[in-house]
């Protein structure tokens, strides 16, 4: 019970409080580039979402194995490598055996190795010293975190489209100002997950 | 002389013309997230820097040695080692700017400053050269980080440096060191930037997406241009 207690806060935490783009600011650049359209950010958002839990998976072990052999100062290099590999190999996977989630998925996985916010979860689950749930779970609450800002922001990219914006606002500073108002609004979530669980 | 001239503009070009984050909009990720103060900001200006300069110079070095297949995870595995290096150097002298960048620090190592300049510089150029350019991408960038800092720390904390500014430090408001205000004071940093570049005729600062991503050409999958000229099309039908 406290186990699962723990396990939902620490998705909450990593959803609403902690969001990863919001208020961590890892992977502002799909969040800029690639939220345009609604469909588009659920797709790269998917595709975030299954590379994290699989980067969680594959690197938790990893980082045992150095740990063990006091080779904690490999972390950055063995993981972002790790991470290179490991998408293309999705990738390949998922071109031959399952063609129809590539077909959904695939063009946004070659963007997704240089994202910061699949490092930074992988780094962050080993400074917060979770065990091999809680990083899975955080890793999913972060992904699912991802995917909220990025259809909430699409939607309001939309709408602004068809706004009057003076000159030398338009682009990418309206853009930035409206991301700064959608990270006022997850403001509010600060302190509502510790109230509930604490 | 020459080449002299040549030098100075590789290294000037970095600083305004294409400052990597106001105009090229690049690193976005460090700019807002580290420049909470002053210190932060300086801190992570310098180590990327550092990273950068040091990546440029090797990557150049070995640019007739690394087959352009797989140049892309060459260049990772030297940009993760001098971020490593970095990481160690800042651990064991500077401590305090290790707690205040955290995670930061090792996500260097996916900074598309640095790939980006590997990609589009290092790997065309000879050393001095790629030296110099990173030399000024490095200054363009911590100059932009700490004007960030500098605005985010003296409107937030009403202190510069940790120095407290009378009246200011009084009522600060504080939600320019939130989270919000960092993505509001780039907003407004950029508008001035496209106002200054509107008036010498210069085009405005845009996420250029696929064409400065250094990953574009191994993008093997047409996700980059094909996907936008399809929007394109799509637009158009």
């Amino acid at each position: 019970m406290e186990m699962t207690k723990g396990l939902i806060s620490i998705v909450l935490t990593a959803i609403l409080t902690n969001n990863y783009i919001l208020a961590k600011f890892l992977g502002i650049c799909p969040f800029l580039g690639v939220s345009k359209k609604t469909n588009t950010a659920v797709g790269m958002s998917a595709a975030v979402i299954f590379v994290m839990a699989i980067a969680t998976a594959v690197t938790y072990p990893i980082n045992t194995l150095l740990v063990s052999k006091n080779l904690e100062y490999l972390q950055t290099i063995v993981f972002i490598l790790v991470i290179a590999a490991l998408v293309q190999l999705v990738e390949i996977i998922l071109k031959k055996y399952i063609p129809a989630l590539y077909s959904a998925l695939g063009i946004y996985l070659p963007l997704i190795t240089t994202n910061c916010a699949v490092l930074g979860v992988v780094l962050l689950n080993i400074d917060n010293g979770y065990n091999f749930a809680q990083s899975m779970f955080n890793s999913v609450g972060a992904g699912l975190g991802f995917m909220l800002a990025m259809v909430m922001f699409s939607g309001v990219r939309e709408r602004m489209e068809a706004n009057d914006i003076p000159k030398f606002m338009q682009g990418l500073p309206i853009t930035l100002v409206a991301a700064s108002l959608t990270s006022v609004s997850f403001l509010g979530f600060t302190g509502m997950v510790e109230n509930i669980f604490g | 002389m020459a080449e002299k001239k040549s030098l100075a503009k590789e290294f000037s070009k970095g600083i305004i013309v294409e400052n990597p984050v106001l105009r090229l909009v690049l690193g976005t990720c460090p700019t807002l997230a580290t420049t909470t103060s002053v210190k932060s900001a300086v801190g992570m200006g310098l180590a990327a820097s550092v990273v950068l300069i040091c990546s440029n110079v090797v990557i150049s070095a070995l640019r007739k040695v690394i087959p352009s297949r797989v140049r892309i995870p060459a260049y990772i595995v030297v940009i993760a080692s001098f971020v490593t290096l970095v990481q160690m150097v800042v651990k064991a002298f500077a401590p305090a700017l290790d707690e205040m960048l955290g995670v930061y620090l090792p996500l260097i190592v996916v900074n598309c400053i640095i790939l980006g300049r590997a990609e589009a510089f290092a790997s065309k150029n000879a050393v001095l050269a790629s030296a110099v350019d990173g030399l000024g991408m490095g200054v363009g960038f911590t100059a932009a980080l700490f004007l960030m800092g500098a605005v985010r720390e003296i409107l937030g904390a009403g202190s510069f440096l940790g120095l407290s500014i009378p009246f200011l430090s009084a009522n600060p408001m504080l939600i320019f060191i939130l989270p919000p205000g960092g993505f509001f004071v780039f907003g407004i940093l950029m508008a001035t930037v496209n106002k200054l570049a509107e008036k010498k005729g210069k085009p405005k600062a845009e996420l250029k997406g696929c064409k400065v991503c250094p990953m574009a050409a191994s993008c093997t999958l047409h996700s980059c241009e094909d996907s936008q000229e399809k929007e394109k099309q799509e637009v158009s039908v």
